[in-house]
């Protein structure tokens, strides 16, 4: 349990971090909350060279009402997410999701930032984030720039930011009368991560169903999207509970879910289907 | 208890705790000693591999690399190889089992070489640098796999993979299955378990090269047996050598033992002539720690046609592993008798075969070959019950033995001590609510409700108290099953209780200090209890199956009465009169009649001590030992209820609802043994519904770490809802204690797997495989609805 050698460099601001990475190109690596880093790291199958600490930069973890949306720094820790009025006012789902996340030692060191920048599909705040159509904003040596929900998770443990960009931010769109939403974590134990977990967002209008959108945790090599489901529930009726039904049954199109001792991929489809109907109809009663 | 109980009984706080809590207890990676060196060792990552060339010399060469060295470079080092204490038959295959390994690796995790440095990183390093030749061989993980012809064979020389099979048979087994007119056959796979103590196993060996003695702090549970075998091993002399277990944090079984660490930190301790340290890792403790459990049982009951059985037929294999440790082959033996649990009849056959694979060595797991019968035993009587007609608890009646108060025999052929197996299932059912909980069932299944309940019993009944030494040569265990106790008077009166038991989480000192408190009238905050160190309490054997309480518990109380007697006679002398003109109560001689002519327990330890005016003859000083050796095991038994709630739709198993009564005879302190009960049940609650070991086809353990091998924490677990039953005292020894540690593991999974069965009895299913995980209950109901869609 003792990481391979490695240099440590600290970052008190964003340039720096940028700078930094600049300098040592891949082989450095962002130390924030470090829950998903150093034991890879101690497990030695991860051996970054260089570590940039940017745990201790200013400014960046506070939840900002920009009017119609939020603006989450990405070094506020998922355990203060998880407890946040704002976020809980305004975007419930994600506040949830993040009470959702490991155990209180967890939450209490990692950052929001950091889940999604690991890009791991089995954590929770990625699939809510995509469901919620989240803006994810980057510094680099060239400045901002902000990149879609849909376009950030490229692979597994791969993301759209280059090696020599930090994410600053995330913005999450205020959730307004009419929408309802719900996360459905399926695990083992609680401190486990999803076997399948399935983010809903689901925008009610008269009855029907305006619009849903539907995040899929650890269903693929990223984060994923069910457009099947969408796309089935959109104007159906809310209280026909067999349309729901028959939606849900789209939840494991176009996924490639993993398996391994806690389930095969197999079962995780057929969860998946039994989650999206539950997390729709749980959504539509919020 | 001979004298009036002030503190027996009574929930004494923890002694041990204050230490714990604010953190001054010391465990073995918490000495430092100047000049200590970090081992760290090299594992093979192959299951089965033939070892060619081992270089070290890159790793020598690295900053603060001291030495390293192969199992070829360290043959010369042994006397003998690691301690096998358990030849169970007289043609057991038994390997060599080495320290390092010089052939092939037969495990994932096997030793090959061994790396000293100034710092455990700088050892860390330098084992990533030792370069090792393996070639690859084909792995056997599968018992069934490993016993078929043609099968890679796990140790050459033996030309089998079969290491024993060991028989009991009572009755006229043949002719009473013959002549049944029901007989149930059912299969049951008990998977491997991981222990995992919270504390992970740690060495310290400091030598002293001048004088040629080694001290050894190691966290286990068997300081006085690591002694013995660091001896056979090494050929130091015992006298040379003292083994102290400090606080330990957790064992499980996986400390009752004696690893190839132990033998090497010694080793390079002698040839280096530096303090030498090991601190596993908890990765290492999932490879080179051993498992337990792992059985495939076929499990046969002959019956009447209303259910009553009359015969128990068993055929077990249980898989070894790569090597036999100290008890491997007979950690299944330790169930052999109870196959037919708290139920009667005339005719019982057990045979176990051992199994040699390329996994991780087993052996014992708290309870150890007891929950792997009562699990065989508990579910097939619900088979029986069902085949007919009966329900689980109609069935469990009608073959519980009567209640008893005399030592009595069972199918399995011991003699039990007393129980009342009606009394705790009547105790359980109340508990839990029972009618309540059917009738609940009932609309959940008229109503066709996604999440349906399932309730669960398993009425166990188990052995411990290992053991009296007679039986253990019977089963050609090769040590004692004894143990002693000192209790030392100071002249003002406190006291020193020197125990060979050695606890890592079961509170002795507390425990002990009632039993010698309310038997020398002394408070138990004057008593210190010592142990774990093979220099201040050289007598013992140490801490497992359930032993602690009623050998050394046992051992405490008569050493308590040998100073009694003592004092006895210094107060008759002192008070002039004949010792029978005295009474003795709460600490104090009373001349009857007279009362205010007395003298204290304490007062008479001074007077030992002054040595002034003791009778004629006697020596001076107020010290005594006892060492006892048990006539008989003692059986704790009970009822445990298991109410679950099955979620239809994701397989999904939560326990709603969970009693355990447990009859374990006197209780010393009712906190401690609430603990005990509590821990052990989520422990086999975990074992029913979470904890596997699984191995891949080339024998990689894919359930490696935490994060996959599914250790429960608090959040997942129910409470649960104990009761005593009826509290009969064994008649095994004299203070009529049982035992406690193991109850929980034992009983528990066959009462969750009942739970699991009864839910999904609405789809006709009748088995389910362990751990019950949601894909698995998934999977049975979509078999029993007729296939995958």
């Amino acid at each position: 349990m003792i990481p391979a050698a490695f240099d440590y460099e600290r970052a008190d601001s964003v340039e720096a971090a940028v700078q930094l990475l600049s300098q040592h190109g891949d082989e450095a690596k962002l130390l924030a909350g470090g829950h998903s880093l150093l034991p890879l790291m101690k497990l030695r199958l991860a051996r970054p060279s260089v570590l940039v600490d940017i745990d201790r930069i200013d400014g960046l973890s506070s939840v900002r009402d920009t009017g119609d949306a939020l603006e989450i720094g990405a070094l506020a820790r998922i355990g203060d997410l998880a407890e946040d009025a704002t976020l809980k006012e305004h975007c419930g789902i994600l506040a949830y999701a993040c009470g959702q996340v490991g155990d209180p030692q967890v939450r209490h060191r990692a950052t929001l930032g950091g889940s999604v920048s690991h890009g791991d599909p089995a954590s929770d705040p990625p699939s809510v984030l995509l469901a919620l159509d989240a803006t994810f904003v980057a510094r680099g040596p060239g400045g901002e720039r902000t990149v879609a929900a849909s376009d950030f998770f490229t692979g597994l443990f791969e993301t759209a930011l280059a090696p020599d960009e930090m994410l600053t931010a995330v913005r999450v769109p205020k959730l307004g009368a009419g929408s309802g939403w719900s996360y459905q974590k399926f695990h083992r134990r609680q401190i486990d991560w999803a076997l399948v977990g399935v983010a809903a967002v689901v925008q009610r209008d008269d009855g029907h169903i305006g619009s849903a959108r539907i995040g899929l945790t650890n269903m693929g090599l990223t984060p994923l999207r069910a457009p099947g489901v969408e796309q089935a529930l959109a104007g159906a009726d809310a209280s026909d509970a067999a349309a729901l039904a028959s939606a849900a049954e789209h939840a494991p199109e176009g996924t490639s879910p993993p398996s391994d001792t806690n389930g095969s991929a197999e079962y995780r489809r057929e969860l998946s289907k039994v989650l999206v109907r539950r997390a729709v109809q749980e959504a539509l009663a919020s | 208890m001979a004298v009036a109980a002030k503190y027996v009984g009574t929930s004494v706080p923890r002694k041990e705790d204050p230490e714990l809590l604010t953190g001054q207890a010391k465990y073995t990676d918490d000495f430092v000693v100047p000049g200590m060196l970090h081992m760290i060792v090299v594992r093979s990552p192959f299951a089965h591999a033939r070892i060619g060339s081992v270089d070290v010399s890159k790793a020598l060469a690295m900053d603060g690399v001291v030495a390293a060295f192969s199992g070829e470079d360290l043959a010369g080092d042994w006397a003998g190889p690691l301690l096998m204490a358990w030849a169970v038959t007289d043609d057991i295959h038994n390997p060599p089992h080495w320290p390092l390994t010089k052939d092939k690796a037969r495990y994932q995790g096997d030793g090959v070489a061994v790396v000293v440095a100034e710092s455990r990183a700088a050892a860390t390093d330098g084992a990533e640098a030792v370069d090792v030749e393996y070639q690859a061989l084909d792995a056997v993980v599968d018992m069934d796999a490993a016993l078929a012809d043609g099968a890679p064979l796990v140790h050459e020389d033996f030309g089998t993979n079969a290491s024993y099979t060991w028989t009991l048979t009572n009755g006229e087994v043949d002719k009473v299955f013959a002549e049944a007119p029901v007989v149930v056959k059912e299969r049951y796979v008990i998977q491997r378990a991981i222990p995992n103590a919270i504390e992970p196993r740690a060495i310290l060996v400091q030598p002293n090269t001048a004088m040629g003695d080694f001290t050894m702090w190691s966290a286990t549970q068997i300081p006085h047996i690591v002694k013995v075998a660091m001896t056979l091993g090494l050929g130091i002399s015992e006298s040379k050598l003292r083994v102290i277990a400090p606080r330990v944090g957790g064992g499980f079984g996986a400390k009752l033992q004696v690893y190839a660490e132990e033998m090497l930190a010694l080793a390079l301790a002698k040839r280096l002539g530096r303090p030498i340290k090991w601190v596993e890792e908890r990765s290492e403790n999932y490879l080179a720690s051993h498992h337990g459990r792992d059985q495939i049982q076929e499990v046969e009951l002959a019956a009447d046609a209303d259910g009553r059985i009359h015969g128990y037929r068993m055929k077990i294999l249980a898989n070894m592993g790569g090597y036999l440790m100290i008890i491997t082959p007979g950690t299944p033996l330790l169930g052999a008798f109870l196959y037919c649990g708290c139920y009667g009849g005339e005719a019982y056959h057990f045979e176990c075969t051992g199994v040699f694979t390329n996994t991780t060595p087993t052996d014992a797991y708290r309870g150890a070959g007891r929950p792997e019968a009562t699990y065989a035993i508990e579910r097939a009587i619900d088979a029986l019950g069902r085949r007919v007609g009966k329900d689980a608890i109609a069935i469990r009646r009608l073959n519980f033995i009567p209640a008893f108060n005399e030592p009595t025999p069972m199918p399995g052929g011991l003699m039990l001590d007393s129980g009342d197996y009606d009394a705790t299932l009547d105790q359980a059912l109340e508990l839990i609510g029972y009618d309540d909980l059917r009738a609940e069932q009932q609309a959940r299944r008229e109503r066709g409700d996604p999440k349906q309940l399932g309730i669960g019993f398993s009425t166990y009944l188990e052995m411990c108290g290992l053991a009296p030494s007679r039986v253990l040569s019977a089963l050609k265990y090769a040590a004692g099953g004894w143990d002693a106790a000192t209790i030392r008077l100071s002249p003002t009166g406190k006291v020193t209780v020197v125990v060979g038991t050695s606890p890592h989480g079961q509170g002795h000192a507390t425990t002990f200090s009632q039993i010698a408190a309310d038997d020398l009238g002394i408070s138990v905050d004057d008593i210190e209890v010592v142990h774990g160190d093979t220099m201040l309490a050289p007598l013992g054997m140490d801490t497992y199956g359930s032993r602690s309480l009623a050998i050394g518990g046992v051992a405490v109380h008569r050493a308590a009465e040998k100073l009694v007697a003592k004092a006895k006679k210094i107060a008759a002398h002192e008070l002039e009169v004949a010792e029978e003109d005295l009474d003795y109560e709460g600490g104090t001689f009373s001349v009857k009649g007279a009362p205010d002519k007395a003298r204290t327990v304490a007062a008479l330890a001074f007077s030992a001590w002054t040595a002034h005016n003791l009778p004629d003859g006697m020596e001076p000083g107020f010290e005594e030992t006892a060492v006892y050796d048990p006539a008989n095991f003692v059986f704790p038994y009970g009822a445990h209820i298991c109410a679950v709630e099955v979620d239809t739709e994701t397989g999904e198993v939560k326990v709603a609802k969970y009693v355990a009564v447990d009859d374990v005879g006197l209780v010393i302190n009712p906190q401690i043994v609430e603990g005990q009960v509590v821990g052990g049940v989520i422990q086999g609650i975990a074992e029913a519904l979470l904890e596997e070991a699984v191995y891949d086809e080339n024998g990689q353990l894919l359930s490696s770490s935490m994060t996959n091998y599914e250790i429960p924490a608090a959040s997942d677990v129910p409470s649960i809802t104990i009761g005593r039953g009826p509290g009969l005292p064994s008649n095994s020894n004299e203070l009529g204690v049982k035992g406690v540690g193991e109850t929980g593991t034992i009983a528990s999974p066959p009462a969750v797997l009942n739970a699991v069965i009864d839910a999904l009895s609405v789809y006709g299913i009748t088995d389910i495989g362990r751990p019950v995980t949601p894909e698995r209950v998934w999977r049975a109901i979509r078999d029993a609805k007729g296939g995958a869609q």
